[in-house]
């Protein structure tokens, strides 16, 4: 039986960019730069290295979000992913976290899943909690903040740094796991990936095609709601001084003026 | 004023400093009820000191469920706790499983989520809840609009504050979910202590980066770390190159601290670093590069060899304490 993987991933704004919120107040994706995120290229090389690893599996790369997000697709595609599915709406716009998962859990069950892999958080809204969420929806296991990941027959197991242990998790498939940046570093796209890329199928889905209903995403579906965006006041510009000798000495004296000392 | 569920984190026996923090935070927004989860033996100490810091009522709940399976046996009891007792709020602490167990809580309770919280007060319609986001370029505050809120708080959101209360424990039996023994936990092994605060705990964190130049290089952090009772942190490069563990890392995926001092030695300042420390309220960086970005967020940057800087500055600071 072919493996069948499904590895989610999201088109975000340049970290090292202007990022900044539209006049809706939801994250600005159109006038910054956008790419696939960093934490999601640690998913997809993991799909692909599990992949590898039972000589008889399907990887499915899988996103939404608006046009330009296919940048993010291709990349994938370019890795080694053998398909995409982009699900693109107009009314998909400002949906939140939980909207999102129930969108995504739609077009895994459409895709057909045994594992779904995504990565630890996203580099814009850095939630975390697309794994679980998609868990509760799909009904299935959650081995999810992996640091080591396998696949043994219809078994997953690996290793959750945890914020207070670490763990060993087991679950059976079908399950979604997430995979942290010390999972294995990415692969680079190969010239030849690149070239086969612009081959393999890339197919769009609307709201319809997943039979949802608009009113139970987008901005208005929400439930939560964005009241104000704020910048956060730029520092005050501190002090800087050359040491010439005395420095932690001058230090450990702004240390007691500040009375950590 | 209603209930505000707080899940309480324990960790080794012991309630967790955030928690604390949340229950102090709670206390703004109603009357705080701590839920306890798998604390076997230590579950009366706990529910005692969520009492000292004002929790009316403490949910206490044990099963080896808890401990054996991930995060769902969690959820189901506080859906169950929550089904009965229809708080006006839930709070948890905005740790990995923390998170976690909350978006699949409010999922299943139809209700709104907001994580990462640096500030919660209250409002006309329910309460309002401030995060830092785009590497803390911004503020963002945020009110659920459907169902019971839902909010994780980052650690040091706030301070805590004692203030006794009833802390009247409630047993529970909680009925687990099919759900529930989905992921086994085979192992746990709990993180060594390193007799320093807690990271995301700490009043004061030190950190070093490339700078530090070696394993060997982080001697003279961790002795400055020590002068000051502070926690030891490290930049991403620092942990990338195997000189100090990665449950110290300092950024965004690692931890996110926002103590009142942190000293960043040999530290570059890159945006995976700064999202994990830019809250700090004083900031001090010791760099040799005085083009280095992290000299844009500091209060006072010393431009110097930190080999030398950070031994005199352990020096007088122990001086100045004796």
């Amino acid at each position: 039986m072919t493996l069948r993987i499904v590895v989610c991933v999201k088109y975000v704004p340049v970290a090292t960019g202007d990022r900044r919120f539209a006049d809706d107040k939801t994250t600005d994706r159109e006038s910054v730069d956008g790419l696939l995120s960093e934490l999601d290229e640690y998913a997809v090389e993991q799909a692909l290295r599990i992949a590898e690893a039972s000589g008889d599996a399907a990887v499915t790369a899988l996103t939404v979000a608006p046009d330009d997000a296919q940048d993010a697709l291709r990349k994938a595609l370019s890795m080694g992913v053998d398909q995409a599915v982009h699900v693109n709406d107009d009314d998909i716009h400002g949906t939140d976290a939980i909207g999102t998962s129930l969108i995504l859990a739609k077009a895994i069950e459409q895709t057909g899943f045994d594992l779904v892999v995504c990565g630890m958080a996203s580099t814009d809204g850095t939630m975390g909690v697309l794994p679980a969420l998609l868990a509760e929806r799909l009904g299935v296991p959650q081995a999810t903040l992996l640091s080591e990941i396998a696949i043994e027959g219809d078994t997953v197991t690996g290793r959750r740094d945890g914020d207070a242990a670490t763990e060993q998790l087991r679950a059976v498939l079908p399950a979604v796991v997430s995979v942290t940046d010390r999972s294995g570093e990415p692969r680079y796209p190969t010239f030849k990936g690149i070239m086969a890329a612009k081959k393999k199928k890339m197919r769009s889905l609307d709201l319809d095609d997943l039979g949802l209903d608009a009113a139970e995403v987008g901005l208005s579906g929400a439930w939560t709601k964005v009241e104000a965006v704020a910048t956060r006041p730029p520092r005050t510009v501190g002090t800087i001084v050359k040491d010439e000798g005395e420095g932690g000495r001058q230090l450990a004296t702004f240390l007691a003026e500040q009375k950590f000392v | 004023m209603g209930e505000i569920l707080v899940l309480v984190d324990h960790a080794g026996g012991r309630i967790r400093k955030p928690a604390l923090e949340l229950l102090t935070l709670a206390r703004r927004l109603g009357t705080p009820a701590a839920v306890v989860l798998g604390a076997g033996e230590s579950a009366a100490a706990i529910a005692a000191t969520a009492g000292e810091y004002g929790a009316a009522k403490v949910y206490v709940a044990d099963a080896s469920e808890f401990a054996d399976y991930l995060v769902v046996p969690k959820v189901d009891a506080l859906a169950q706790i929550a089904q009965a007792a229809s708080p006006a709020a839930v709070l948890v602490t905005s740790t990995g499983e923390g998170k976690e167990v909350a978006a699949r809580l409010a999922l299943r309770m139809g209700s709104g989520l907001i994580t990462d919280a640096v500030d919660v007060a209250p409002g006309d319609a329910g309460p309002v809840a401030a995060q830092s986001v785009f590497a803390a370029s911004y503020t963002v505050t945020s009110t659920v609009t459907r169902g019971i809120p839902v909010i994780t708080v980052k650690p040091n959101a706030t301070g805590s504050e004692a203030a006794p209360a009833a802390g009247q424990v409630e047993q529970v039996t909680v009925a687990f979910s099919e759900a529930a023994a989905g992921t086994r936990v085979v192992s746990r092994t709990p993180r060594a202590s390193s007799g320093r605060p807690e990271l995301t705990d700490a009043e004061i964190v030190v950190s070093g980066g490339r700078g530090v130049a070696g394993p060997g290089g982080f001697s003279v952090v961790e002795e400055l770390a020590d002068a000051l009772d502070a926690a030891v942190g490290a930049s991403r490069a620092a942990v990338d190159a195997g000189w100090y563990p990665h449950t110290n890392q300092v950024g965004q995926t690692g931890k996110q601290v926002s103590p009142q001092l942190y000293i960043a030695n040999g530290i570059s300042g890159a945006i995976q670093h700064r999202a994990g420390m830019q809250t700090s309220k004083t900031i001090v960086a010791v760099n040799k590069d005085p083009e280095a970005p992290i000299f844009d967020l500091v209060d006072y940057g010393l431009v110097g060899d930190l080999f030398e800087v950070l031994p005199q500055l352990t020096a007088e600071v122990k001086a100045r304490k004796a």
